[in-house]
């Protein structure tokens, strides 16, 4: 039984059959990558895990928790984080607020209405958030304004803002997306170290197989809006099925 | 860690004095003028003037508090302006002319007004949001000057009357009608000093209205500076992400249409605290746009801004207001007459019923050329004066990542 239970999930757009029976179970502490070509139904699924879709059928149980019919902010708050395809960052807050806001979140709730309490009076929140931009190499930053940065700046912190609720599940949408060789090399670092330093588990959807193939421990391949294959990334670069659904014959992997 | 006074840091403490300061002194501080000379028109320094600009700074401070840090304009503020009027007008008829229960009173059904409207409004964002907001309050506004004339006394307005209850007040016997006080002392009452030439006048009713502003402002600080307060600039950054972080925004954004209303109710007890009677206009549209106007010109999502904003609205309303053709007859005098007329024609749109214009321009000015308001122009001010003049450009304010410090730059640049 994995963390997250996918079973036989669909979802219709009219006429399109976004996705159609589609099972997936990711192993706790595992690294899990969705790849798939343009169309095949990866974001649509990533949309049904956070609560942004709500499948016409089947069901997705995290952690033993139905989260069908939940709403985003709940879903986030059973222990789902999500990293968007663009970073999705507070850019008019500085960093340190970045930070501070998903702290916040974490130990009060969806709501709380502290209105008369001082920022500088909350030491503990201080200290975890200023340790997490240590652990990304970020901390010189933290009075930035957030939107000031460099696009793989605000991936780092994006990852930051989601590591420090200690999310149970991290959900990745093709973090490396339009950035430069350098920047993505860095992004694999982080995630890689954060593999191996934290208890947690990775679902990724990926375009770039140089990203799947350096951190993923499973795969598994969609197609038109069906899962095709799942296995480990060795079984997946020798199966031809794969190859010829989404890798193409030529490409070399 | 520091020690913080009243729980603000150091530099809001300073900030706050000089709030205070600014506002107790408002009285010399707006008549700079000696009585008799020609500017003397310019003064400022009379209670309904100064009365108004400590009311509606405390309407654009509350305003600001949901423009200007959650991003949602609210197009029908006036409508809590106008029901926190008619709340403290009923409890100066029903219970006392004590002010203080009515402006309690005033608070609590303009919050309520507030959270009602809100819920249903907050559904939507932006424009939308704004329209809904505007069609709320046109509607208390038809409501108030017809359906609920029984409540609002409609057109001619709701008063007092001699024959009212007042129960607290007991058997008040007379010919006049009461007037609005604090534990007896008259809010009309004023105490007039004359030196220097001047004649400054120290109001009850304005007093009692900065003492509040003061508070409000207090408040207003807290709020800025608190976990709740970044929530609510998180709401105006980034909803998306506020919501996959957990959190929902819809309950932070209410909260923050209600204290806002609640601010507007206020201001609303206060203007029937000092001239009690309270009329469906007050709840115009234009009213609403009023206090967006200011929050604007001032600079919105600043603390300082509103205030300064409303202050420089009713002082150019008041002043400029008064500024009539025979005002103008006698400034201009001295010029041979058919130059005269011109110039008197010209300035006679800027001034008197033609008020409006002058702020229009104002308006358009600031906009245009200091988007963060007044308050922008002061800090530019400031650093002009602190660093001297600079050739600026846009790439002027300090980013170390991508632009080098001033002290770096290669000479000849």
């Amino acid at each position: 039984m994995g963390i997250l239970e996918v079973k036989g999930v669909g979802k219709r757009f009219g006429g399109l059959q976004a996705l159609g029976n589609v099972n997936l179970s990711v192993q706790e502490n595992t690294v899990h990558a969705i790849i798939g070509p343009n169309g095949a139904g990866k974001s649509t699924l990533l949309n049904c895990l956070v609560g942004k879709l709500i499948p016409d059928e089947g069901s997705v149980t995290f952690a033993g928790t139905s989260v069908l019919g939940k709403k985003p902010h709940e879903i986030n708050q059973l222990g789902i984080s999500r990293v968007f395809q663009t970073p999705e960052i507070f850019g008019d807050l500085t960093v340190m607020e970045n930070m501070m806001i998903p702290c916040f979140a974490k130990r009060d709730g969806a709501f709380r209405m502290h209105a008369i309490e001082s920022m500088e009076a909350e030491t503990d929140l201080i200290a975890k958030a200023e340790a997490m931009l240590e652990d990304v190499g970020m901390l010189e930053k933290r009075e930035m304004i957030a939107s000031s940065m460099s696009r793989g700046d605000k991936r780092r912190l994006e990852i930051a803002m989601c590591l420090v609720q200690e999310p149970k599940l991290l959900l990745l949408d093709e973090p490396t997306a339009g950035m430069a060789r350098a920047d993505t090399n860095n992004t694999i670092a982080l995630l890689k170290e954060i593999k191996e330093k934290r208890d947690i588990t990775i679902a990724i959807i990926e375009h770039d197989m140089h990203v799947v193939f350096s951190l993923a421990d499973r795969i598994t391949v969609l197609a038109q809006g069906t899962p095709l294959v799942e296995d480990t990334p060795d079984m997946i670069k020798g199966n031809p099925k794969v190859k010829e659904a989404y890798l193409g014959e030529t490409q070399q992997v | 860690m520091k020690k913080n006074i009243l729980g603000l840091n150091p530099k809001d403490t300073k900030f706050l004095l000089i709030v205070v300061f600014l506002t107790l002194f408002t009285p010399i501080l707006l008549q700079p003028f000696a009585a008799g000379s020609e500017l003397a028109q310019f003064n400022g320094g009379y209670p309904d003037l100064m009365q108004k600009i400590a009311i509606f700074g405390i309407f654009a401070v509350g305003f600001n508090i949901l423009f200007g840090l959650t991003g949602y304009l609210s197009f029908g503020h006036a409508a809590f302006l106008g029901i926190g009027s008619y709340a403290a007008v009923w409890m100066f008829k029903l219970l006392t002319m004590n002010v203080i229960p009515g402006i309690l009173l005033a608070m609590v059904v303009s919050g309520l007004f507030a959270a009602a409207i809100g819920y249903v409004s907050l559904r939507r964002s932006g424009i939308y949001f704004s329209i809904l907001t505007l069609a709320f309050a046109q509607m208390c506004y038809k409501m108030a000057y017809s359906v609920l004339t029984p409540l609002t006394n409609g057109e001619t307005g709701l008063q007092l009357t001699l024959n009212d209850p007042r129960i607290l007040d007991g058997a008040q016997q007379g010919s006049s009608l009461p007037v609005t006080n604090i534990f007896g002392l008259a809010m009309n009452s004023s105490y007039k000093v004359e030196a220097l030439g001047r004649v400054f006048t120290f109001n009850v009713g304005f007093y009692f209205c900065a003492v509040i502003a003061i508070l409000a402002f207090y408040v207003a600080i807290r709020l800025f500076r608190s976990p709740f307060g970044m929530m609510l600039r998180a709401v105006k950054s980034n909803q998306q992400r506020m919501t996959y972080t957990g959190l929902d925004p819809k309950p932070y954004t209410l909260a923050a249409f209600v204290i806002s209303g609640m601010y507007a109710g206020l201001a609303g007890g206060l203007l029937a605290a000092m001239d009690p009677l309270a009329g469906a206009d007050r709840m115009l549209w234009t009213a609403s746009g009023e206090v967006v106007i200011m929050t604007i010109l001032g600079g919105a999502g600043t603390l300082m801004g509103p205030v300064l904003g409303a202050g420089v609205i009713k002082y150019l309303e008041n002043i400029f207001s008064k500024i009539n053709e025979g005002v103008l007859h006698d400034w201009f005098s001295f010029l041979p007459d058919g130059v005269e007329d011109v110039v008197i024609w010209v300035f006679a749109r800027f001034t008197g019923e033609g008020w409006h214009l002058t702020l229009g321009v104002t308006f358009m000015l600031v906009v245009t050329f200091l988007p963060g308001g007044l308050i922008e122009g002061l800090k530019r001010l400031a650093s002009r004066i602190r660093n001297g003049s600079q050739k600026r450009d846009k790439y002027d304010d300090p980013d170390p990542e991508h632009r080098p410090d001033p002290g770096k730059r290669v000479a000849g640049e």
